[in-house]
């Protein structure tokens, strides 16, 4: 089955999604991002979907999810790169997903998880939050 | 009916000229239109009658022998709007062509007042028929002007301006409807991706009104920007505003908003660790800058 690679940089976990995802494949990645946190004790979850060009509200959720078993299990989850085409279909679906910190690229994402992991509360980048 | 085609054009310039008479007669608006066009359109238009396809009777204007009068009227109504002309002069120009029509029936046909009837009559729909038919051109092409107009205007109205490296703003300028309020998230939302914007700056001092409805939008596009990953500030809301918005029970709880764009701006600048600091040596501005109020 096919599956999406989660690389190891430091104590963060990036994942690109660089394919379609559907639901299983989708379903895949929060088992496998929960096994590996769990492993690492990664401090930061890096998700970039700047590829993905289709959502749907299932994906939405599954996003959502993953955020919050990261949170528990004491990762922090950025998701960076979203298209403005997602992020509208997002909006029209009702998902704001208010639990999930977002940034624009990769770049500021990991910067931003690098300063939350180094005890600061992210200062500077921790404006996303409210 | 050959007949009267047949009499149409034998005095084809008789027909003409009483026509472009009867025109001049009325009350027509010749600073909108000039005699010129007015012929080559009537003459147009009388030689496209005048010589129908085979099989193709007065009876029927709907036929398909009359497509190129049809095509011809429709060429009429765009120009005619153009030009400014109404409704009623653009009907009335084709109205018009009854009168002569009727009393060079009556000449042909002073013994036969049966006939002479029946041809009234089938000129009169005829006619009549053409004019519905150029109004409801009239107004598809009006339609299409102001649809054009539309599009044109949201285009303009919709300028996204990067104010630092990092910094977008958007200046909203009139109602937000739907169509509008779509139009300024998709190129917020662009310009965030291309300019690599952190900050999006929404000044909305140009917006009359703020309802339900505006709230909502503006919120839209305020998450979308969020989700990626760009953060908003709400700016330009006027003390009325501010006041309806807390009337209607609209909360903005989740939005930075700043009264002014120049406070947004400022704002825009601490947060991503910048600071505008007074040189040295320079007096501080007593009066205020023009252009800022």
């Amino acid at each position: 089955m096919e599956r999406i690679p989660i690389l190891r940089i430091g104590s963060l976990l990036l994942v690109t999604i660089q394919v379609d995802l559907y639901d299983d494949l989708a379903l895949q990645l929060q088992d496998d991002l929960s096994t590996r946190i769990a492993d690492l004790g990664a401090t930061g979850v890096l998700i970039d979907i700047s590829a993905l060009e289709i959502v749907d509200s299932f994906i939405g959720r599954t996003l959502a999810n993953i955020a919050a078993i990261a949170r528990v299990l004491d990762a922090e989850t950025v998701v960076v790169g979203m298209q403005p085409a997602v992020a509208i279909t997002l909006v029209e679906l009702g998902m704001s997903l208010p639990g999930i910190r977002t940034a624009l690229n990769v770049d500021l994402g990991m910067e931003y998880l690098r300063q939350a992991a180094t005890g600061g509360d992210g200062v500077g980048t921790d404006h996303y939050a409210e | 009916m050959i007949k009267l085609l047949k009499m149409m054009r034998d005095n084809q310039d008789r027909i003409l000229t009483d026509w472009l008479d009867g025109l001049k007669a009325s009350a027509r608006r010749r600073d909108l239109i000039g005699d010129v066009e007015v012929k080559e359109h009537a003459r147009k238009i009388l030689t496209l009658i005048s010589n129908p396809p085979p099989n193709t009777v007065l009876e029927d204007f709907s036929s398909e022998g009359w497509q190129t009068v049809r095509d011809q009227l429709m060429e009429i109504s765009i120009s005619r709007v153009a030009h400014g002309s109404s409704p009623s002069e653009t009907a009335q120009f084709l109205l018009s062509l009854k009168p002569v029509m009727f009393q060079l029936i009556r000449e042909q046909l002073t013994t036969a007042p049966d006939e002479l009837f029946r041809e009234i009559d089938v000129t009169n729909n005829f006619v009549d028929a053409m004019a519905l038919h150029i109004a409801e051109s009239y107004i598809q092409s009006r339609d299409k002007v102001i649809a054009r107009q539309q599009e044109e205007m949201l285009e303009l109205s919709t300028p996204v301006v990067m104010l630092w490296d990092g910094i977008v703003a958007i200046p909203v300028i009139g109602t937000l409807d739907s169509s509008r309020a779509q139009m300024v998230m998709e190129s917020l939302l662009h310009a965030i991706v291309q300019t690599n914007s952190r900050f999006a700056i929404i000044d909305i001092t140009g917006v009359p009104t703020v309802d339900t409805l505006v709230a909502q939008h503006l919120l839209k596009t305020i998450t979308a920007a969020r989700l990626m990953g760009a953060e908003c500030i709400l700016s330009g809301i006027r003390p009325q505003i501010a006041q309806t918005i807390v009337h209607l029970g609209i909360t903005l709880s989740e939005v930075v908003t700043r009264s002014k764009l120049s406070d947004a701006f400022r704002l825009a600048l601490e947060r991503s660790g910048r600071t505008v600091v007074q040189k040295a040596g320079h007096a501080p501005v007593v009066a205020p800058v023009a252009g800022v109020s």
